[in-house]
């Protein structure tokens, strides 16, 4: 009995954790929004009647995705040079880009609101070489939002795209040079669609990270920009409305779901290694 | 590997978000010792008063506290479940269903901040848990799915029949365990506890909901103190906490060495 049931002793704990303190109060917090009175999508069509809260989720996409967008083609780039450098040297930019990862949300966010502040060191300069005469206010803007997300970012999809690139062998960049491809050429034709796969991987993990951040959008942000993080911790606990955060909650869920399970599709199919 | 030539302005390019990534972080580093009463860059002065001044601010002395006891005790905690399910994933992979190991990525599709939300309404609310156990909950859930997933990626390159060959010698099945599996994946278990450790000290999101009247961590403190105060006192613990990074990513090299990193 113990032994045929080893597996399920071992891991049950585990298990056992997640599916009390996850699944179940994160179904049940779904749940909620559906037995309300006034029709059972009442809240969604609450929400979705809101000029505001549409603005906002409109908003939080928009920052996503150029987030995504900004930290791809940085971090590819990046990628690129960091695989390609000889050994010591590789090390080191991969310490260098570990090092702000390992940094907390708090504190990276914070670096940028010393920078970008009305007497941050970014206005201070501007001022200082006479290339503006007022300072102007650069916080609390999408622009200081996407700014620090890319910063956030950044490290993760550099290091997600170093594995990928290395792991590309060196035999088919040597074919397609050898067989008269210009190193762009290469690049185009070989190097780039071989990461597509890590790509996909790397812009998932930004998208998610970005539409539920809150510590960033919040010190960057502030109440001008909301965002569904923001915003769903505004509901919950300045506004004590539990139904409206959960919406929320729920539409944070789908959405990440979705972006997950589609995008792992699509990665499926543009993976030219599989057969 | 071969070293193709590559285009200067690319190397350029690289130069520049080398910059841009490690800018900031100097930044703070050269606020947090400015002899002034606001954040600035470069310092004007040098003083160690705003570090010093960190521990006269009793909040942060309590949330430092409360933080480091979350992070070893959730780390600890999701280890002692996290390895035995890592085990027994690998172990006796065909007796067990195969969603099993997908519950163990669930955490990650589930966001953090709706975690922390879900956990105040139904454990801390709903059975009216104390706060830092609430809290304790929280943070063992956010590092599982790293111990789980790291551990099992060693445990994937153990020989089980090392194993069978000290079970069949007489050896006790958990003298066994202990002996014989757990030295071997050595490796994965300490990457497995830095990475955990690390999330849990810097995590926001999962706490946002779960701190209250007494009970706070460090990163939600520090939220909250820059939304009051702008001076360097929240620099000099931003110091702090990448002192902390320094200190983990030696460790990393000591015992597993710095390529380890780059996997």
């Amino acid at each position: 009995m113990l032994k045929r049931f080893a597996g399920w002793w071992l891991a049950g704990p585990a298990t056992l954790a997640v599916l009390v303190f996850l699944i179940l109060p994160v179904a049940a917090t779904i749940a909620t929004t559906f037995g309300e009175d006034g029709g059972i999508f009442a809240p969604y069509i609450a929400f979705f009647n809101s000029g505001f809260r549409r603005t906002v989720l409109w908003r939080t996409i928009e920052i996503s995705l150029a987030t995504t967008a900004i930290s791809l083609v940085v971090g590819f780039l990046t990628a690129y040079v960091v695989s390609k450098s000889p050994g010591k040297l590789k090390s080191l930019l991969i310490i260098a880009a570990v090092f702000p990862l390992l940094t907390g949300v708090v504190v990276r966010s914070f670096a940028w609101l010393i920078i970008l502040g009305k007497n941050g060191i970014l206005n201070n300069f501007l001022v200082g070489i006479g290339a503006i005469s007022e300072p102007l206010s650069m916080l609390y803007t999408q622009g200081s939002v996407i700014v620090a997300m890319v910063y956030l970012f950044v490290p993760l999809m550099i290091l997600t795209l170093v594995g990928v690139l290395e792991n590309i062998p060196d035999d088919v960049v040597q074919a397609s040079s050898s067989l008269g491809a210009t190193p762009a050429a290469t690049f185009r034709q070989v190097i780039l669609p071989l990461a597509v796969p890590g790509l996909i991987v790397g812009a998932v993990l930004v998208f998610t990270g970005s539409f539920t951040a809150y510590a960033t959008p919040q010190l960057l942000g502030g109440e001008r920009q909301m965002v569904m993080g923001t915003l769903m911790y505004q509901r919950a606990m300045v506004s004590f409305d539990w139904v409206g955060a959960s919406t929320i909650a729920a539409i944070m869920v789908v959405i990440t779901v979705a972006v997950v399970l589609a995008m792992s599709r699509v990665a499926r199919r543009l993976n030219p290694m599989a057969t | 590997m071969m070293t193709s030539r590559i285009n200067p302005l690319l190397i350029l390019f690289t130069v520049l978000v080398y910059i841009f990534l490690m800018g900031p972080l100097i930044i703070v580093l050269g606020a947090s010792v400015s002899d002034t009463t606001y954040l600035t860059f470069p310092p004007q002065g040098l003083t160690l008063r705003w570090f010093e001044n960190i521990f006269e601010i009793s909040a942060f002395k309590r949330t430092i506290i409360t933080s480091l006891e979350l992070a070893f005790l959730a780390t600890g905690l999701a280890l002692l479940i996290g390895i035995p399910a890592a085990y027994a994933l690998n172990r006796y992979r065909i007796k067990l269903p195969s969603w099993l190991s997908t519950v163990f990525v669930l955490p990650i599709l589930v966001p953090e901040i709706v975690l922390g939300f879900s956990l105040l309404k139904s454990v801390a609310v709903g059975m009216q848990t104390p706060i830092f156990l609430t809290l304790l909950v929280g943070h063992m859930l956010l590092v599982l799915p790293y111990c789980v997933r790291v551990v099992s990626a060693s445990l994937a390159s153990f020989d089980f029949s090392i194993e069978e060959a000290a079970v069949s010698l007489g050896s006790p099945p958990v003298k066994t365990f202990f002996t014989i599996v757990l030295p071997n994946v050595r490796s994965g278990v300490i990457a497995a506890f830095i990475l955990a450790f690390i999330t849990s000290i810097n995590d926001v999101s999962t706490s946002l909901f779960l701190t209250g009247p007494g009970v706070s961590t460090l990163p939600i403190q520090i939220l909250a103190h820059v939304e009051q105060f702008f001076d360097p006192t929240i620099a000099s613990v931003s110091v702090l906490l990448m002192l902390l990074t320094v200190a983990v990513m030696s460790i990393v090299e000591r015992t597993l060495g710095l390529t380890f990193l780059a996997k």
